[in-house]
């Protein structure tokens, strides 16, 4: 696993003690229990809940509990073509969920707008909230889906936990 | 449904500009001013027996003197018909009669056509934008002249200025 070392007891040398910081502790906890936010917007949709059904069972991965509501959820799948008049209902989804939490920006339309270059088709959803995770596709597969998971459960792994943000990183997304 | 473009064309003197068919299809198109009688005539008279109104949309011409077209298309449950009513209305007086009291349906594709193009629809119980928001201002999307990207709007985002930081 990479996060803990094995210690030996000092008597007889068993491998009964761990060594680790409580940071990896507590990312390793979050990144192994995400709990999604339903929220999908168009086709993409329908491959996220593939995703999540028996076939693919995105729960292996701790990622498999789908909240109603953003006060339960810590992961946003943003999946579909984001319209403008949608953005501002995001932007709040987003500002309702608990810290920590991550947004994984699933298939192109809601990477780039896609084909869709129109006067109500907002030109990707990083435009208005911050996106951990882009998934290439039109729509993504579940396993690239998934693909998108482990590597946001990397990026999990590696982030600070018992230090504060600078207030200007914080500050500084604003379009 | 040579019949039923012949029944149309009889029963009206005037009014009528065109009534074509194209594999089964009719097309009327008729008068601003005889609009709303050439819709209840569809809708009441037997035979006609038009109940149901399956979409209503429009179409710019830009280069045409009348340049926007209002399209209500109709079928009938019980004759198992279709047909399609026509309009024309110039740019500088988009006013139609609405057909929403004869068709209920009507009411929220009007609306619609209303958002989109700008046609704006006489005696409308609630003629307000559908789509966009109620305060949009850039116009009317589907038009032609209306560039492809809009105006900025969808690049603006004022919500995220009133988020306490």
């Amino acid at each position: 696993m990479g996060l803990i070392q094995l210690g030996r007891h000092d008597k007889d040398g068993a491998p009964d003690v761990i060594t680790g910081s409580l940071e990896k502790a507590v990312n390793w906890a979050r990144k192994g229990s995400l709990w999604p936010m339903t929220f999908g917007l168009a086709c993409c949709a329908i491959e996220m809940m593939a995703a999540v059904s028996s076939r693919y069972d995105m729960d292996r991965f701790g990622a498999g509990v789908f909240r109603g509501s953003p006060r339960q959820s810590d992961l946003m799948i943003v999946a579909g073509t984001v319209c403008r008049r949608m953005a501002p209902v995001i932007r709040k989804i987003y500002d309702q969920m608990p810290e920590p939490k991550y947004v994984i920006s699933m298939g192109s339309c809601a990477t780039s707008g896609n084909i869709y270059d129109s006067y109500s088709v907002v030109q990707g959803v990083d435009r208005f909230i911050p996106v951990d995770i882009y998934v290439p596709g039109c729509p993504p597969t579940p396993e690239a889906l998934f693909d998108g998971i482990l590597k946001l459960q990397e990026r999990i792994m590696e982030k600070r936990v018992f230090t504060t943000q600078p207030r200007e990183v914080k500050n500084s997304f604003k379009v | 449904m040579q019949q039923l473009a012949r029944r149309v064309e009889e029963s009206f003197s005037s009014g009528i500009v065109r009534i074509s068919e194209w594999r089964g299809d009719v097309a009327v198109v008729v008068t601003r001013e005889k609009l709303r009688e050439v819709a209840q005539f569809l809708r009441d008279e037997p035979g006609m027996d038009f109940d149901y109104v399956v979409h209503v949309s429009s179409v710019d011409w830009p280069d045409d003197e009348e340049r926007f077209e209002v399209v209500w298309e109709f079928y009938s449950v019980r004759k198992r018909q279709r047909i399609r009513l026509k309009t024309r209305v110039p740019e500088s007086d988009c006013v139609v009669d609405s057909l929403s009291d004869l068709w209920k349906g009507a009411d929220f594709m009007e609306r619609e056509v209303y958002d989109m193009m700008g046609i704006r629809f006489r005696n409308h119980p609630d003629l307000r934008r559908i789509l966009m928001p109620d305060d949009y201002t850039e116009g009317y999307p589907l038009r032609k002249d209306f560039p492809l990207r809009g105006k900025g709007w969808r690049d603006t985002f004022e919500f995220l200025d009133e988020i306490p930081r």
